[in-house]
């Protein structure tokens, strides 16, 4: 072994030293005046590290017996976990000065961080001991970060909905490795690959290992955590879990199905395609019925994640690069729409739709930024929105799935319902139980959703954004 | 002569009494607990896979290592959330948790 195995892992051994640092200077800084400058390091040090990912490049290889993977398609995978990190420390910045955090705003930024460096390695991994221990350090903070707001009775039952379910997932999961461990012997991917056949003991352990991972992505039989923790959870950390934990497991789907039970793939097609259905229509149909907007924004995330799969189903490479452009438009979408809630749930405390009544009149600008990351969630034409979906169909229906997409079209038909009584709302209801007062948003938050709306109308447009991610293949 | 068989059963039946707790207990705590018999009966599968089907390599131990170091951390975690829960509702019985359910 020589020190070229660690230049693989520069990305990892850099979000290290930030979370070192950050932690370090938590700690030395205490309750001190010098906290005042924590958050401008923190996303400093992480901007920097962002822009590191995306322009040192990475020696290509497996490093430590074939444990860790790293090529350009890992990469970019973490560089857009990065981006969503970054907005994520961005927007929650105003809720972490509050009266009940204040005192414990370092901690928020070093959990996420460790968060983080689970799903680095979630998507790294190259053997399922590695994977696991992935999935655990990316969750097991997050139930953390659920339960923050420490004197809230819905944050404690968040948090102990979300570690009591991700344990089960895990154990689950875990269940199903010890059978595919039987059923191989090895645990590293590259040498399970050639030694996958449809025997009952691997299709036991894959069922369990599926079962364990559809769980953090919050598939459809799997789903019941999801709206309840999203609904109790911090607004910043809801964000950060619809979108960046979910996109982590995502990429962590995608790479074991076509990296390790690519031979099987006649048998786990059919499951991910009455899963990725139900997906779809469950998340739709309860979305209608919300008037919470957080967990409206759950329902609308799981029908999403029910998007997101119907690229993973065929492992293309084109359905590849649809659905790494599709989470990226969803993180600029979802990230918009939770930046707009968070600045009014920290001025007003109200999640309900009906405090977005007359929203126009008060509030233009942060509702005209609310309509576009709605609009780009349902599709409508000139948003980026549209053009993920239209991929990530076009990847399933290259494959002749068109009953898949059939059933897709429909479903998004159904969601510009309910995406439109957001719109509705702000724009034509007249503004009684509306917050009505002006809502002014700090400047940071205002640097997320310039960024996020930037990201909504342009990804779309720049047809150089999808070109980029379709040259980097598997 | 104990065959790997009858090890398998055992952690089976673990298992699955654990997914019966997780269901049936209205105790966080014991919710709490049939997680644990989960996490153990994998660990038992994978020690029974590796000592009888691939003695030369030692995975299956080392897997069962790490998963109970990370099963220790998953209590602490969860016990330090449920503390918390109790200090806001003074009862931990799930049944009293259904702020959010609809």
């Amino acid at each position: 072994m020589d020190l070229s195995n660690f230049m693989m892992m520069y990305q990892e051994l850099g979000l290290l030293v930030v979370f070192v640092v950050l932690l370090l200077f938590d700690i030395c800084a205490g309750e001190t005046r010098g906290m005042r400058w924590f958050r401008p390091v923190a996303i400093v040090l992480f901007a920097l590290h962002t822009a590191a990912g995306f322009f040192c490049p990475v020696p290509a290889g497996e490093a430590f017996g074939g444990m860790y993977v790293s090529n350009p398609l890992t990469v970019l995978m973490k560089n857009v976990l990065n981006l969503g990190v970054l907005v994520v420390f961005l927007q929650a910045g105003a809720w972490l000065h509050g009266k009940e955090t204040a005192i414990r705003e370092g901690e928020y930024y070093v959990i996420t961080l460790a968060t983080l460096l689970g799903m680095y390695l979630m998507i790294s991994a190259g053997n399922f001991m590695l994977l696991y221990i992935g999935i655990e350090l990316a969750s097991l903070p997050t139930a953390c970060l659920a339960a923050y707001n420490k004197y809230k009775a819905k944050s404690a039952e968040a948090g102990a909905k979300y570690i009591l379910m991700s344990t089960l997932a895990s154990g689950v999961m875990m269940f199903g490795l010890s059978y595919l461990y039987g059923a191989m012997g090895t645990m590293y991917f590259a040498d399970m690959r050639p030694l996958v056949t449809a025997d009952w003991m691997t299709l036991l352990g894959f069922c369990f290992f599926f079962a364990g991972l559809a769980f953090k992505i919050s598939l459809v039989p799997f789903h019941m955590w999801a709206p309840d923790v999203y609904e109790g959870a911090p607004t910043a950390t809801t964000a950060y879990l619809s979108v960046v934990s979910k996109a982590a497991g995502c990429f962590a789907l995608l790479l074991t199905l076509h990296h390790v039970f690519g031979n099987i793939a006649q048998v786990w097609y059919y499951i991910l395609w009455v899963i990725t259905v139900l997906t779809i229509v469950v998340g739709n149909i309860f979305a209608i019925r919300q008037q919470d907007i957080k967990r409206f924004f759950a329902y609308s995330s799981i029908s999403q994640a029910g998007y997101i799969m119907l690229g993973v189903l065929h492992g293309t490479e084109m359905g590849l690069s649809a659905v790494i452009y599709y989470v990226l438009v969803y993180l600029f979408s979802n990230m918009a729409a939770f930046g707009v809630i968070a600045s009014v749930e920290n001025r007003t405390g109200r999640t309900d739709i009906a405090a977005y009544n007359g929203f126009y009149k008060s509030n233009p600008r942060l509702a005209l930024v609310m309509m576009l990351a709605v609009f780009s969630l349902a599709g409508i034409p000139p948003l980026g929105g549209f053009f993920s979906k239209f991929f990530i169909f076009a990847s399933a229906a290259a494959e002749g799935d068109y009953v898949l997409v059939f059933i897709a079209l429909v479903n998004t038909i159904i969601s510009l319902y309910y995406y439109l009584r957001i719109v509705k709302a702000m724009f034509i209801n007249a503004p009684e139980g509306g917050i009505g007062e002006r809502i002014r948003t700090d400047g940071y938050n205002c640097v997320s959703l310039v960024g996020c709306t930037a990201g909504i109308l342009l990804a779309g447009i720049l047809s150089g954004l999808y070109g980029y991610i379709g040259s980097v293949g598997f | 002569m104990i065959s790997m068989e009858h090890y398998l059963i055992v952690s089976s039946i673990m298992f699955f009494v654990g997914i019966y707790g997780f269901i049936a207990r209205k105790n966080l705590l014991g919710v709490l607990i049939s997680i644990e018999l989960i996490l153990n009966s994998v660990e038992i599968n994978f020690s029974v896979f590796n000592r009888y089907l691939y003695p030369d390599h030692m995975e299956g131990l080392f897997f069962s290592l790490f998963g109970i170091a990370i099963s220790a951390a998953e209590t602490a975690v969860a016990i330090a959330i449920i503390i918390n829960v109790y200090r806001l509702a003074n009862n931990i019985d799930v049944r009293h948790i259904d702020q959010m359910k609809y």
